[in-house]
């Protein structure tokens, strides 16, 4: 007999999620529904937050969109992203990134990470 | 057509749906469950069936009487047995109430008991308001007036107190039914149900 509610959040969760982290620079391809009609969109931005865990983890991505700060939230486990793509990988020192949000233009950027 | 089943509270998850938007849920391990007696107007007044969970028990938990009585349907142990209320046509002693059974329902109503809180104040048990903190105010948390003086010369019945707080039965109705799996044995409905992860629950739902 099943003991644990669990096994429910090991089937549903996604497994072609890259690894990254906060101050990484995705792409993310969100699915858009309009009417009955289904497109992709995608949200590029630098991750300033991973919350919670297992099935309920989120990501938080900032970008500046003219001129303006967008921050959106994505389930990571959410059947709405088609995929994500890791473009950048950041130099940080924190986990999250908040910050970000009080900065401007230069001083808003987040350094490359370099493996050497 | 009404079923009923017995279960235990595995835990709450969330779920993504078609519309993709996450609902809570909680998962329920339901039965399976063996119908132990059948109750009828003409021998007990009433209609009835009696259920049982069919779980391991430790060997002192049945009794001889139970054993008899397990004996008519065929099981060797149960954890909990409840009375459902109807006629539950087709399901003589011995048959088996799996969570398989809920589907194609949309709504049930799950019967539990509530997490034990201990003896609470009004505050948290009733929702008073209790008085200012600071600033010389000599009322806190205490209740206020409960009645008049000599006349009535008593309190009424039903005046909202401190006292024990949950642990009791509690229903709730008409929660969606979102999953059916039963290959695992499990029922996965919309929200919130009474009691801690591994409670005794029973489901009711109409088809």
């Amino acid at each position: 007999m099943i003991k644990t509610a669990d096994y429910l959040d090991r089937a549903a969760m996604r497994t072609d999620i890259p690894v990254f982290k906060a101050g990484d620079t995705l792409r993310v391809h969100v699915k858009v529904r309009e009417g009955d009609k289904e497109r992709i969109q995608v949200f590029q931005g630098v991750v300033i937050a991973r919350k919670h865990g297992g099935l309920r983890e989120t990501l938080t991505v900032r970008k500046i969109s003219g001129g303006i700060g967008v921050e959106r939230i994505f389930p990571l486990h959410s059947p709405i992203i088609d995929r994500i793509e890791l473009v950048q990988e950041g130099r940080t020192r924190r986990a999250k990134l908040y910050y970000l949000r009080d900065r401007k233009g230069k001083k808003a950027r987040i350094e490359e990470l370099r493996r050497d | 057509m009404k079923i009923g089943i017995l279960g235990r509270k595995l835990g709450m998850t969330q779920v993504f749906d078609e519309g993709r938007a996450a609902v809570p849920v909680t998962v329920i391990a339901a039965g399976p469950c063996v119908v132990l007696q059948r109750k009828s107007p003409d021998t007990d007044g009433y209609h009835a069936i009696q259920i049982g969970l069919v779980e391991k028990v430790g060997r002192r938990a049945v009794t001889k009487p139970l054993a008899g009585h397990l004996k008519k349907a065929g099981a060797s142990s149960v954890k909990a047995v409840r009375e459902l209320r109807g006629e539950f046509k087709g399901l003589d002693v011995g048959a088996t109430i799996a969570a398989g059974a809920f589907e194609g329902i949309t709504t049930v109503d799950v019967v539990g008991t509530s997490k034990g809180k201990g003896f609470q104040g009004v505050v948290v048990r009733h929702h008073f308001k209790g008085g200012r903190a600071t600033h010389g105010s000599m009322f806190h948390r205490a209740p206020g007036s409960i009645g008049a003086s000599s006349d009535p010369s008593r309190v009424f019945k039903g005046l909202r107190m401190g006292g024990q707080m949950g642990s009791g039965r509690v229903t709730v109705k008409n929660l969606k039914l979102i999953k059916v799996d039963a290959e695992n044995g499990t029922l996965l409905v919309h929200g919130a149900v009474p009691g801690p992860r591994g409670a005794l629950v029973l489901v009711h739902g109409i088809r």
